[in-house]
């Protein structure tokens, strides 16, 4: 005769045991999520088509004149919208980024002030599970998000020159950088008193691109402006995508700073939104 | 106390207080387990606050807390395990089909997808929600949504079930349901600690009845037995002469304020 087992896992699980779950949790908080996301797209179309718009109006209306200052060699007209196009496209990829760390925020404080996650937080789930599932549907999103934005520059005329292997190294680079920007802006949401707020502080992620080599070169700012530009990390991050989309070696400085801020940026985020997630809140 | 077996839930001189108000100066309170104590007391009085600390979701300030021993400040994890709560709050994903919620609830619990499914569309046929198991809970009706929150609470097996006004807002017919049940819970051997406004929910529902006021206990007794000792005939009399204002003429008052 056979002894039936449970198949029941027991109450207590094995530390051993524990990473698997914390997995396998992480897994389920991601599908809902996503799930979320499918359920509620138009926040989503929103904060894609706001860079598709500002690309448009970008090369549409100022390509012309500032294309032909911001490249040399085009000249004002339809080669100096050309040129434009070139030029803003990695900007626009991460300001793409930085909206959608935006939407990241709003949905977590919605989330943690509803009651679902009051009721995650009184069952055995893997603590980071939770924000973690937002970041991973969050990096999903821009992944996402970003190849359709990219298409749109590709529609209008942008050709990028990457190989293969640029390819591979141009999606490692984004995913990494979407992960920090999702980190951030997870704690940013976990960390806000209201939804309000979720939604303004991911504000200074989004004029950053601004203060960077995104739109204009640096070496046209007046000296303050073209120091903070110098010095925050939209700019080696846009410089990187800008060198793997054009096929070109990436300056090992600028990419190893990129990298550097992602890395510090994303461990920031990821302490901060633990600190948030589990601050008691009733 | 005699050698009996460990209490379902066991506090003692559990204070907290927010920023300057204080809301709990001391209370103890014991639950055995296998029975139903309905905790009671005015808006404000702090039941909400006791669930949470109970619940892991909020530290104390002094005191303790154990649920089936486990220390709720020590082992927060493991209470967790064993405990399934239903707060003031609607604690279920609007986004969420009425199943997905339930599958959400099981998968964390870890419950291998076989065996998930079995208590999920047992819930939804207990609770009546087979119906709706497709709609997204946002569109559900206040009771059938309050149905889905306690379905949630129950699909890890809880030993301990908190809920907290989980009446608040129903329909009769959906509180008479719910009444149904907790009753069908406590006799699986849950234990059950709910808090209420209906003093009615409190008699019909609850082996023992013990009601906060100004930070502790003031009463803990049957339904039966406070009603005598206040010769009372509802326990609203009861409820309305232990929760007096100021009552310093009261014996059951409070002695000492800090
Ligand atoms: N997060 C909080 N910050 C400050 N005061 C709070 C907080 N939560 C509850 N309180 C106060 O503590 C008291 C007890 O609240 P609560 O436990 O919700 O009472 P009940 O559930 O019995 O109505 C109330 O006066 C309430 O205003
Ligand atoms: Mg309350």
């Amino acid at each position: 005769m056979t002894t039936a087992t449970p198949a029941v896992l027991p109450a207590r699980p094995h530390e051993r045991l524990a990473w698997l779950l914390a997995g396998r949790d992480l897994v389920t908080m991601t599908r809902r999520s996503l799930l979320r996301m499918v359920r509620y797209p138009s926040l989503t179309v929103l904060i894609v088509a706001m860079p598709v718009v500002l690309l448009l109006v970008f090369v549409y209306v100022f390509g012309g004149a500032v294309g032909a200052g911001v490249v040399p060699g085009a000249v004002p007209g339809a080669s100096g919208r050309e040129a434009y196009l070139d030029y803003i496209t990695p900007g626009i990829l991460a300001m793409t980024g930085a909206s959608i760390a935006q939407s990241t925020s709003i949905s977590v404080a919605m989330d943690m002030s509803d009651g679902v996650v009051t009721r995650l937080r009184t069952m055995p789930v893997a603590p980071l599970a939770v924000l973690g599932g937002h970041v991973v549907a969050a990096v999903v999103q821009t992944l996402m998000a970003i190849a359709a934005v990219l298409g749109v520059a590709v529609l209008l005329g942008f050709r990028p020159d990457a190989g293969p292997a640029h390819w591979l190294l141009l999606l490692g680079f984004v995913a990494l950088v979407a992960l920090m920007l999702t980190w951030l802006s997870a704690a940013m949401g976990a960390a806000a008193p209201s939804v309000e707020s979720a939604s303004n502080t991911p504000m200074l992620l989004l004029l950053l691109p601004f203060l960077s080599s995104g739109f204009v070169p640096v070496e046209t700012m007046p000296g303050p402006v073209r120091f903070f530009a110098e010095h925050q990390p939209f700019t080696p991050i846009i410089e990187t995508l800008r060198g793997l989309l054009a096929g070109q070696a990436v300056d090992a400085t600028t990419a190893g700073a990129a990298v550097a801020w992602c890395v510090g940026l994303g461990a920031l985020g990821w302490l901060w939104a633990r600190a948030a997630y589990r601050r008691p809140r009733v | 106390m005699s050698t009996s077996p460990v209490p379902a839930i066991e506090v003692t001189g559990l204070r907290k207080t927010y920023r300057d108000r204080a809301v709990l100066h001391g209370l103890d309170l014991t639950v055995p387990a296998g029975t139903v104590t309905a905790l009671l007391g005015p808006n404000g009085a702090g039941k909400t606050t006791t669930v949470s600390i109970l619940s892991t979701l909020l530290p104390a300030d002094g005191g303790t807390a154990r649920v089936l021993g486990h220390d709720v400040a020590r082992d927060p994890q493991a209470v967790r395990r064993v405990i399934g709560v239903t707060g003031q709050l609607s604690a279920v994903d609007p986004l969420l089909t009425v199943t997905e919620n339930l599958r959400l609830v099981a998968d964390l619990f870890h419950l291998p997808r076989a065996h998930a499914r079995r208590p999920t569309t047992e819930l939804t046929d207990r609770f009546g929600l087979g119906d709706a198991a497709r709609q997204p809970a946002q569109r559900l009706s206040g009771g059938m949504r309050r149905k889905l929150d306690l379905a949630m609470t129950l699909v890890g097996d809880p030993q301990v079930v908190f809920l907290d006004e989980p009446t608040t807002g129903l329909d009769p017919r959906a509180r008479r349901d719910l009444w149904d049940q907790v009753r069908a819970l406590v006799a699986s051997g849950v234990t059950v600690l709910l808090t209420t406004q209906y003093l009615d929910e409190a008699d019909q529902l609850a082996d023992r009845v013990a009601v906060l006021h100004e930070g502790r206990l003031v009463a803990h007794d049957t339904p039966a037995g406070l009603k005598d000792a206040h010769a009372a005939g509802s326990l609203d009399d009861v409820f309305l002469a232990l929760t007096a204002p100021a009552a310093p003429g009261t014996d059951t008052a409070p002695e000492a304020r800090s």
